[in-house]
């Protein structure tokens, strides 16, 4: 099963006459997933890299039936990237672009959350379903197909789980990057529904980080909904008060956000909490029964 | 990004948001002209702030009222240059460089008016409160009802029924309504089209003579819109901030300075936060945040061993990075040749893993330099608090 993208994706790919765009076009291809095509507007009717490239994600998805959309715009232009993605109705779009400015996508969410589309980002790394498809800039490599479901914020330190995982023999079902920015698409409750309801997940890895209280939230819903076991880790627990850690929405401000509060939430609904980075893997080897 | 006080007044009077009238000093003697000028004017008090990025100024010793020009002038010499120690400076404080000089206001009542973007529901909300001058995460912690929010629809932008809303809830006086209307509109118009995250008028006063003033003001701009504002990123003052963070910037690199013995270099936010976690769990501390991002190079890297060796605190140097895009093989390659170019003293450990580890590994056991290697994230952490204790 997993989740959001598999084989029945069809991808086109916003931006993949760029230099990121037409990278990562590649490397999901070789990873197995269906690119149908590419916008890049101005060069519609030509190719690149045999993939057909249209002016409009309208017309892309008229053209080649596409299903999914991932952006690889720069920031100045992302924001309307995803309105363009969300306009032409594609029903799952991610944004994998860094830095769009915050009142940008106060606009721009205000519209997608009234429309059809699903969105994943911005700021985010992808989804990627192991041995089905992925949408994302992700290492395809070091991920097995299997059983775990992977909802973070974070990139590397996703590809740290997943890495924990598979070198202990457990697989993944999907792994869902939702993003570091302050506003964001799909949010840690939105991803940890969609796992709990797939019968292919086993078990979930929550990676959450410091900032805004989307992992508070997050706690209680898997305490009301969530029957499957879930490992939990926050990134930022020695991070100062009042500084930006990297991501844009990694900041502790006014006493919000700070990663003690985060586990301590996801302590009290019953989620596995490690302390360590390094004990990820480890920890979720224990829950299944595996260690 | 952050600017001064009295620049964001500036900012607030073009968008016809009343302000006192003042003027900024970086020396003695401009503070006098101003000072001279506004008592000149008829005022009969004078302000002096000192102008850094923190709050709590005032309780720091760093606002005084004058009532004569020598009071003024003693006020501005005690001021300027002085190592202002507020609760958000940290103990060493900030070095007073600039000054607001500006006239007294009759101040009848205090209250609080601010803007943020509110994660949760991801709009901007507006924010009004009686208990002005004030710590607003204090009322907010305290009297969380006492706070009077609005949120704003960013199609339809802030209503005027919405700023009416608040200004009653505030107590204002009927005669005082449709100023606030216009004071808060212009707020409100000024926070989007200056792309701002944070704005906050605390206090936000009433005066004896029935008008409205913004007394202090805050601003935070979105650092990720500064491309469209060229005219405010020339607001930034370097002075307010970290050497080496300055220094950093210039790279494209996202360093944060700590206060730690153990400087870190790590591909991607979550995994250097991460990084700093498993050190402290170790028994160490980290000396920085650092995020060289995900196309690391050797230029990159050398420029990051430019900055982390130059904070005197560091002893040790740990390197974790997770090669997914970025070869574990290209990046052993970039260190091995940027430590052996600017010849690093102390020591490296190393906790690399992902594609090509192996040719990794293999390349810094070749390199005729002492790396130490850890396996696990865990081993490394270990290793470098041990490197960074030997060191002292």
């Amino acid at each position: 099963m997993a989740v959001l993208v598999d084989k029945n994706t069809r991808l086109i790919v916003q931006g993949i006459t760029g230099r990121e765009g037409s990278f990562h076009a590649k490397a999901c291809a070789e990873y197995g997933t269906k690119v149908v095509g590419g916008v890049t507007p101005g060069k519609g009717g030509t190719t690149h890299e045999g993939w057909p490239v249209f002016n409009t994600v309208e017309e892309a998805v008229k053209e080649t039936g596409a299903n999914v959309s991932v952006i690889f715009v720069p920031p100045p232009f992302a924001a309307d990237g995803i309105l363009e993605a969300a306009g032409a109705g594609v029903p799952l779009v991610i944004c994998i672009t860094e830095g769009i400015p915050v009142l940008d996508m106060v606009k721009t969410w205000e519209f997608v959350k009234g429309s059809k589309s699903r969105l994943i980002g911005p700021n985010c790394p992808g989804v990627i379903s192991p041995g089905k498809a992925k949408v994302g800039i992700m290492p395809g490599r070091i991920h097995k197909e299997g059983s775990v479901g992977i909802v973070s914020k974070s990139g590397t330190l996703t590809y740290e789980a997943v890495y924990q995982l598979t070198t202990r023999g457990i697989g993944q079902s999907t792994a869902i990057g939702i993003g570091g920015d302050p506003i964001i698409g799909t949010t840690h409750i939105d991803a940890l529904k969609l796992l709990n309801e797939d019968p292919e997940t086993e078990a979930i890895i929550m990676i959450g980080e410091i900032g805004g209280s989307a992992e508070e939230a997050a706690a209680k819903y898997i305490k009301e909904h969530v029957k499957k076991p879930v490992v939990g880790f926050i990134a930022g627990q020695t991070a100062p008060p009042g500084r930006r850690m990297g991501h844009a929405g990694a900041i502790i401000s006014g006493g919000e956000g700070t990663a003690a509060e985060k586990m301590k939430a996801m302590t009290e609904a019953g989620i596995t909490v490690v302390k360590s980075p390094a004990e990820i893997g480890e920890a979720m080897a224990r829950v299944l029964g595996k260690a | 990004m952050k600017i001064h006080e009295y620049q964001a007044k500036e900012i607030l009077r073009k968008y016809g948001v009343p302000v006192p009238g003042g003027e900024m000093a970086t020396t003695l003697e401009q503070a006098d002209v101003a000072a001279k000028s506004l008592f000149g004017a008829g005022n009969k008090v004078v302000v002096v702030k000192a102008q850094i990025h923190a709050g709590g100024r005032g309780k720091g010793g760093g606002v005084k009222l004058a009532k004569t020009l020598e009071e003024a002038d003693a006020a501005a010499k005690a001021i300027l240059g002085m190592q202002l120690v507020t609760h958000q400076t940290g103990p060493a404080g900030q070095k007073v460089q600039r000054l607001l000089i500006e006239e007294g206001s009759a101040i009848e009542r205090e209250l609080y008016l601010g803007l943020v973007l509110d994660r949760a529901s991801a709009r901007v909300v507006f924010m009004a409160s009686q208990s002005g001058g004030m710590e607003i995460e204090e009322v907010a912690h305290k009297t969380p009802e006492l706070i009077y929010k609005e949120y704003i629809d960013p199609a339809v932008g802030f209503a005027p029924y919405q700023a009416r809303k608040l200004a009653f809830k505030l107590g204002l006086k009927p005669t005082q309504i449709n100023d606030a209307v216009k004071f808060m509109t212009g707020l409100y118009k000024a926070f989007v089209e200056t792309d701002s995250t944070l704005m906050e008028i605390n206090p936000f006063i009433t005066t004896k003579d029935d008008k409205l003033l913004a007394l202090d003001c805050k601003i935070n701009f979105d650092d990720n819109a500064m491309f469209r504002h060229k005219d405010l990123k020339e607001l930034r003052d370097l002075a307010e901030e970290d050497p080496l963070e300055v220094e950093a910037s210039k790279f494209a690199l996202n360093y944060i300075k700590l206060d730690g013995t153990i400087a870190c270099m790590v591909n991607g936010a979550g995994l250097a936060m991460a990084t700093m976690d498993i050190i402290q769990y170790a028994g160490g501390s980290a000396a920085n945040f650092l995020d060289v991002g995900g196309g690391a190079n050797q230029e990159q890297i050398e420029n990051a061993f430019g900055i982390l060796l130059s904070d005197p605190n560091v002893k040790a140097i740990f390197i974790n990075i997770f090669g997914g895009i970025l070869r574990v093989d290209v990046l052993a390659t970039a260190v091995v040749a940027a430590a052996k170019k600017l010849g690093v003293k102390i020591p490296i450990i190393l906790r690399l893993e992902g594609t090509n580890v192996e040719e990794g590994r293999k390349i810094l056991a070749e390199s005729g330099l002492k790396f130490e290697v850890g396996t696990t994230m865990k081993e490394a952490a270990d290793l470098a608090v041990a490197a960074a204790k030997g060191g002292k």
